[in-house]
């Protein structure tokens, strides 16, 4: 789960990791306010959005009075921003941070993010701050300096020194360092965090080191044991079909194509999205249905697919397991006779009792295209996106 | 000859009393794996699917000499389940369970770490050696006994690929989903170390997906160690958007990284065939198998 900057910088404050002082607002009025109360002439007008790189794109800037801060707050609440990591369609801007300017002598970069390989947490700092940390990854990785967190110890102090020498902090820049990696290693093991990051990290001309940024991202698996956090969700920055799915158990993404899918299982919902590609088509969304495909979940599954305007026929493949074909068979007659589904579907079943399944689906009166086997759905599905709809 | 599961197995199930747990160990006893007993705190003394309940690992190991573990139990309580049987010093834990806090997972690899028993998983359909045991979720009717091994980080996928293998006439020696989550216990370095080793397998099918190094670096150990059986895979998500989960935790291409492309490229430099298409595998393992 995403949150905005505010939001992070709002739980740093509780775990003591230092962050400017801010104010989230909502409206050009409330920016205005904030600043009045702020007391320094100088603010930062932050764009909140759940997306990288909005300082490029032109959501972040600085005001030096309070008529700026009008039409900073004017020009980016609302505006429709993209950045590298929202696509080219651009995320609109709802919401602000007003934060107080701070004198900075030196940006890093800080984070901390599961790694797969070593099976461990790794804290990372960068003396190449303020940049794309991804760019630094790939073309000076020796500049990316590492910490592997022990599982009992935690980060410890000796690793957070070391983190300050990789940063060139000394003395009580150091302490200021060792203080912020510890609260931050600890906000993040207390509340199931799957990467926070801070970018920039800076060293104040006071010799302070504080959060500038920050991203946190929690582990939705560990949110069971945090509930206080699902008040942090902001719907609006998600797709509302995918909000819709999420409510209805279905794990669905939506895409840039016109073949709709519908398909049980992760890793065979990507397969199939690849090959309706191979036979040159373009799949419109991930659909997971997972292992029960009733006729609630095939039914739901249909009104999310044709909530996109753009698909044009769907691709159902369902390999039966614990799942019996023959009741999916039945689930999607049932579907198809309460929503009217105006576009062609391809049917293919395979797995426990296939045969009976595709018994049911030929008796019906419903007009169903269907397969007998992966390629086959595929090269049907994506033809008959040129069919009329009936 | 088999990897990992086979008559040998003297299995528990952890979470015997929950909805999953006994209609799995149903299908289990149906397909003639030996179930030995159940584990449920709190249920110690009852009976479950014909064998008895204890309420720790521990009471199961000593009554009924168990050397293999699965779980079926709710995530909230599965790491620790998994632990405790680490503490009993199974042989292996087969973890069905999906939804497994990450932070949760660091802490059952330490513990696997100072300890000779093995985990498959979690967020997985298990392991089966056709005709003799089947451990988790997986259909056992699909499967024939025959020479090929597939492993996989998907389910239904898995399914695909032994229907396929299946209807080339070929069979499968083990088939293992080796899960879906960032941090699992065996990866496809483990399985391909265990399919060189078994004399009943020729030919090995492994199914990637987009998320993680795991594909990269079985493709560098088939090079390091001159791996001589034949590899087909297959890497789903060739369409996935970046930045976005695709149903499974470990499946996502994060910062730039993780993408089907980079694995497909490093696949074929070590030499294994790869096929774009998921209705490709058996036809493409019967032609390197007759090369």
């Amino acid at each position: 789960m995403k949150i905005h900057e505010y939001q992070a910088k709002e739980i740093f404050r509780d775990f003591d990791v230092r962050v400017p002082n801010g104010k989230p607002v909502f409206s050009v009025e409330e920016a205005l306010h904030a600043y009045d109360e702020m007391g320094s002439e100088t603010v930062v007008v932050k764009a909140q959005i759940h997306a990288g790189g909005r300082g490029k794109g032109g959501g972040v800037k600085l005001a030096h009075s309070r008529d700026d801060v009008e039409a900073i707050a004017k020009q980016i609440l609302g505006m429709n921003l993209v950045t590298h990591q929202t696509g080219p369609e651009g995320k609109k801007v709802q919401r602000l941070l007003i934060e107080t300017g701070i004198d900075i002598a030196k940006e890093f970069y800080a984070g901390i993010v599961l790694d797969r390989k070593e099976k461990k947490f790794v804290f990372m700092v960068s003396t190449e701050g303020g940049v794309e940390i991804e760019k630094v990854a790939a073309e000076s990785p020796e500049k990316i300096i590492k910490e592997w967190i022990h599982p009992e110890d935690g980060l410890t102090k000796d690793q957070a020194k070391r983190l300050c020498d990789a940063l060139s902090l000394k003395g009580i820049q150091q302490d200021s360092g060792i203080e912020i990696f510890t609260a931050l290693w600890k906000a993040f093991n207390s509340l199931d965090c799957s990467l926070m990051e801070i970018n920039p990290l800076v060293l104040t001309k006071k010799d302070e080191v504080i959060a500038l940024d920050a991203k946190i991202n929690f582990d939705g698996n560990g949110l069971f044991r945090h509930p206080e956090l699902s008040e942090l969700r902001d719907e609006t920055e998600e797709d509302p079909a995918e909000a819709e799915a999420s409510s209805y158990n279905l794990n669905y993404i939506k895409l840039d194509g016109n073949v709709g899918c519908m398909v049980n299982g992760a890793g065979l919902a990507m397969g199939t999205m690849d090959i309706i590609k191979l036979k040159g088509g373009e799949p419109a969304n991930f659909l997971d249905v997972g292992g029960v495909a009733n006729p609630e979940t095939v039914a739901n599954g249909f009104k999310i697919i044709l909530s996109d305007p753009n698909v044009k026929s769907i691709l159902i493949n369902i390999f039966g397991g614990i799942v019996r074909c023959d009741r999916v068979a039945q689930g999607v007659i049932n579907a198809m006779e309460t929503i009217s589904v105006n576009v062609p579907v391809v049917i293919r079943l395979e797995g426990t009792n296939a045969k009976e399944a595709s018994s049911l689906l030929n008796k019906s009166p419903l007009n169903f295209i269907v397969a007998n086997s992966l390629s086959d759905a595929a090269e049907k599905a994506v033809s008959a996106t040129n069919m009329e709809s009936k | 000859m088999s990897v990992l599961v086979g008559n040998n197995t003297r299995l528990i199930i952890q979470g015997i009393t929950g909805t999953e747990g006994s209609f799995h160990g149903q299908q289990m006893i149906d397909y003639g794996t030996n179930i030995v007993a159940g584990v449920t705190p709190g249920k110690g003394g009852q009976e479950a699917l014909g064998v008895p309940v204890f309420n720790s690992v521990q009471e199961a190991v000593k009554h009924q000499g168990a050397n293999t573990s699965v779980i079926f139990v709710p995530p909230k309580f599965a790491a620790g389940a998994v632990i405790e049987s680490i503490d009993a010093d199974l042989d292996l834990i087969v973890c069905i369970t999906e939804g497994i806090p990450a932070a949760d997972m660091v802490k059952v690899n330490h513990a696997l770490e100072n300890n000779n028993t093995r985990l498959i998983g979690p967020n997985c359909p298990g392991i089966i050696t056709p005709g003799q045991a089947k451990i988790g979720i997986m259909p056992g009717f699909i499967h024939t006994p025959g020479s090929i091994g597939i492993m996989s980080r998907s389910g239904t996928l898995t399914y695909e690929a032994v229907h396929q293998i299946g209807a080339h006439g070929l069979g499968q020696s083990t088939v293992i989903g080796i899960g879906g989550d960032p941090i699992i216990g065996t990866t496809f370095i483990d399985m391909l170390q265990l399919f060189a080793e078994d004399d009943e397998t020729n030919g090995v099918v492994m199914i990637g997906e987009i998320g993680g190094t795991a594909e990269e670096e079985a493709a560098q150990w088939v090079v390091d160690n001159n791996f001589s059986k034949p590899v087909v895979s297959f890497i789903a998500g060739q369409t996935a958007p970046p930045g976005r989960r695709m149903g499974h935790a470990g499946a996502i291409i994060a910062g730039g990284k993780g993408t089907a492309n980079e694995k497909m490229i490093e696949l074929k430099k070590a030499g294994i065939t790869v096929v774009e298409s998921p209705a490709d595998i058996g036809q493409a393992m019967v032609e390197v198998l007759n090369k």
